[in-house]
């Protein structure tokens, strides 16, 4: 028998014993980990009345899909989808235009404060993000932009992250390309467009992933500076939710269902590119 | 060139030598492609740097126009206040907790669905799942679970006899309430931040172990962990930083509350900012905060240094 148990590992029924046992915990770590979203889903398909029921019905009784219809008529709920997409379309975009070009300047000019400049950039990301809240909500709120997009997006167009990602895969295109392309009477904006950018499509995917996703999340910027209904994103929209609908947890919870599907599907699409990101040193939270 | 001021017309085209156009200095052009990302970064991170420095040294009106200049009696005031030294306290206790427990998860869970068995993409995919959880969405769905009358959580520790629990409105339990939250929507990044470190791992390290005659602690011990730690200190040091300027889960979970008891630094000067309309002492209070996080991230990599093994 000890025998047995020894040589566990090497025998086909030990090895088979191993398998079914990280099967084991790995449905049972996704069932815990998925556990809150599939909470969620369940409680958006409730009755009103079983929602603050104790016990809690653990499946409803009768789905009622007219939930999610009921909390789109009573909440803008696409005016927030629209908002929010919006938002972090637009400090996507900006992003990547204003760090390709800087990115493009710190890796193919040598001139002179380089270095200063270049360490000028990347103190910024020291800086935390608290620190400078104040002075620009008072910026904002004097241009009169609190409630715009302007006012939503304008301190997240350029970032010494996005700045740094991009040189980094700038820094790998040969050189001898761009000696190519001047002899052929390329001029170095041309020389950006068409040849550094496209080779360095999958930088850009991943500052558009990372950025679309982490403005997706802001919460405390567009708290401050979003005091009307329509301007809300999807996160203000939430919160102010819970103050508007009290404890009607199925239209709540349809609404998150519902905000929650963007950003899966970035997921889902992106993860490679995410993952990159995340990797190369994600501060912002 | 007193000739050429004569009409353009009759200008001698060709009697003048072709000079050589003058060269800009070298860095015109490429200053003209950093004007976006200066102008944005002067406006929105240096002048508000200088500014909160500026406003930490007066009181101010709710206008945030500086009124009377008070030196460093702000700063005095917050490192002397109780309230603000506690809220330092309960970040401090949130990041010992938050951290090194995200941390320990997402290894556990990185080295459950590292091995190449059929359908693990999937298990890879769930486990990142919590990228997609944005703080709102989590935070809101936690208030519902967390509910001490109607709550799901209370019930299922019901089936096995344990009392009810205020999750969120009990002082001594709220702090780890909102605290679990985080960690489970940060399980994402650390998760993703460990699998990645783990398949970079050489394979043939683990082959000339197991020639050596090594069982599986020993691979873990002596080789994944060493070749692990840069992606462990790494997630340590951002995961401090992130988790003492946590925000969101506080002002939809609890408020600050219970007395105080989730009161975190951030919290604190928002409240001082946006509720009081006190932008002087709130200004002091969040860079105190810059200081601590300052300090923190330089003895981390000061101690970091020395036990993270670089290939």
């Amino acid at each position: 028998m000890s025998q047995a148990t020894a040589a566990g590992q090497s025998t086909p029924i030990g090895r088979h014993m191993g398998t079914i046992v990280t099967y084991v915990g790995l449905v049972v770590t996704a069932f815990l980990m998925l556990f809150p979203l599939i909470w969620a889903i369940i409680v958006s398909l409730m009755k009103p009345g079983e929602v603050n029921q104790f016990p809690p019905p653990l499946w409803p009784t009768d789905p009622q899909w007219q939930n999610y219809a009921e909390v789109a008529r009573s909440v803008p709920v696409f005016r927030y989808l629209f908002n929010s997409v919006a938002v972090s379309a637009i400090v996507t975009g900006g992003q990547i235009v204003t760090a390709s070009l800087a990115g493009y300047a710190f890796s193919f000019f040598k001139f002179r404060a380089k270095g200063i400049l270049f360490a000028l950039f990347m103190s910024t990301m020291m800086v935390p993000w608290e620190v400078t809240m104040i002075p620009n909500f008072l910026t904002i709120r004097s241009l009169r932009l609190t409630s715009t997009y302007p006012g939503l997006v304008l301190p997240f167009l350029a970032t010494a992250f996005g700045t740094f990602l991009l040189r980094q895969f700038f820094l790998t295109i040969p050189r001898d390309l761009e000696d190519a392309a001047r002899i052929d009477g390329c001029g170095r904006f041309r020389f950006l467009v068409s040849i550094v950018l496209p080779l360095a499509r999958p930088g850009l995917i991943t500052l558009g992933a990372y950025t679309f996703l982490s403005t997706w999340n802001q919460y405390l910027w567009p708290l401050l500076v979003t005091d009307t209904k329509e301007m809300r994103t999807v996160q203000i929209g939430i919160r102010f939710l819970m103050n508007e609908e009290g404890q009607q947890f199925h239209l709540i919870m349809a609404a998150v269902v519902i905000f929650m599907i963007p950003a899966a599907l970035l997921l889902l699409w992106g993860q490679k590119y995410l993952v990159r990101g995340l990797m190369a040193g994600a501060v912002k939270g | 060139m007193p000739e050429v001021t004569a009409n353009p017309a009759t200008r001698p085209r060709t009697s003048a030598p072709v000079r050589p156009a003058k060269r800009a200095p070298d860095w015109v052009e490429p200053l003209l492609y950093l004007t976006p990302s200066l102008l944005i970064l002067t406006v929105f991170v240096f002048y508000p740097l200088v500014r909160t420095l500026y406003l930490s040294t007066f009181l101010t009106n709710p206008l945030g126009v500086p009124k009377l200049f008070v030196g460093v009696e702000h700063f005095v005031n917050a490192l002397t206040s109780d309230q603000f030294l506690h809220s330092l306290w309960v970040s401090t206790q949130f990041v010992l907790y938050t951290v090194p427990v995200g941390i320990l998860l997402a290894l556990s869970l990185a080295l459950l669905s590292i091995k190449p068995l059929r359908g693990i993409k999937i298990f890879q995919l769930i486990f990142s799942s919590p990228l997609c959880i944005s703080v709102a969405t989590g935070a809101s769905i936690f208030l519902m679970m967390y509910n001490p009358l109607s709550g799901v959580l209370n019930y299922f520790l019901s089936l096995v006899g344990v009392p009810k629990v205020s999750w969120l409105t009990d002082p001594k339990v709220a702090l780890w309430a909102v605290g679990f939250v985080s960690i489970w929507m940060r399980l994402g990044f650390n998760y993703v931040l460990m699998l990645s470190g783990l398949q970079n791992v050489p394979q043939e390290l683990y082959e000339a172990a197991v020639v050596d005659g090594a069982n599986s602690w020993h691979k873990t011990r002596h080789i994944t962990l060493p070749m692990l730690s840069p992606t462990i200190f790494f997630a340590a040091v951002v995961g401090v930083i992130h988790a003492f300027q946590i925000f969101g889960e506080i002002h939809i979970m609890t408020g600050g509350g219970p007395s105080d008891a989730t009161n975190v630094v951030v919290f604190q000067v928002y409240q001082m900012a946006f509720q009081n309309w006190e932008f002087g002492a709130a200004s002091a209070q969040a860079l105190i905060l810059f200081a601590v996080i300052l300090v923190l991230t330089y003895f981390q990599f000061k101690v970091g240094e020395r036990q993270v093994h670089y290939q």
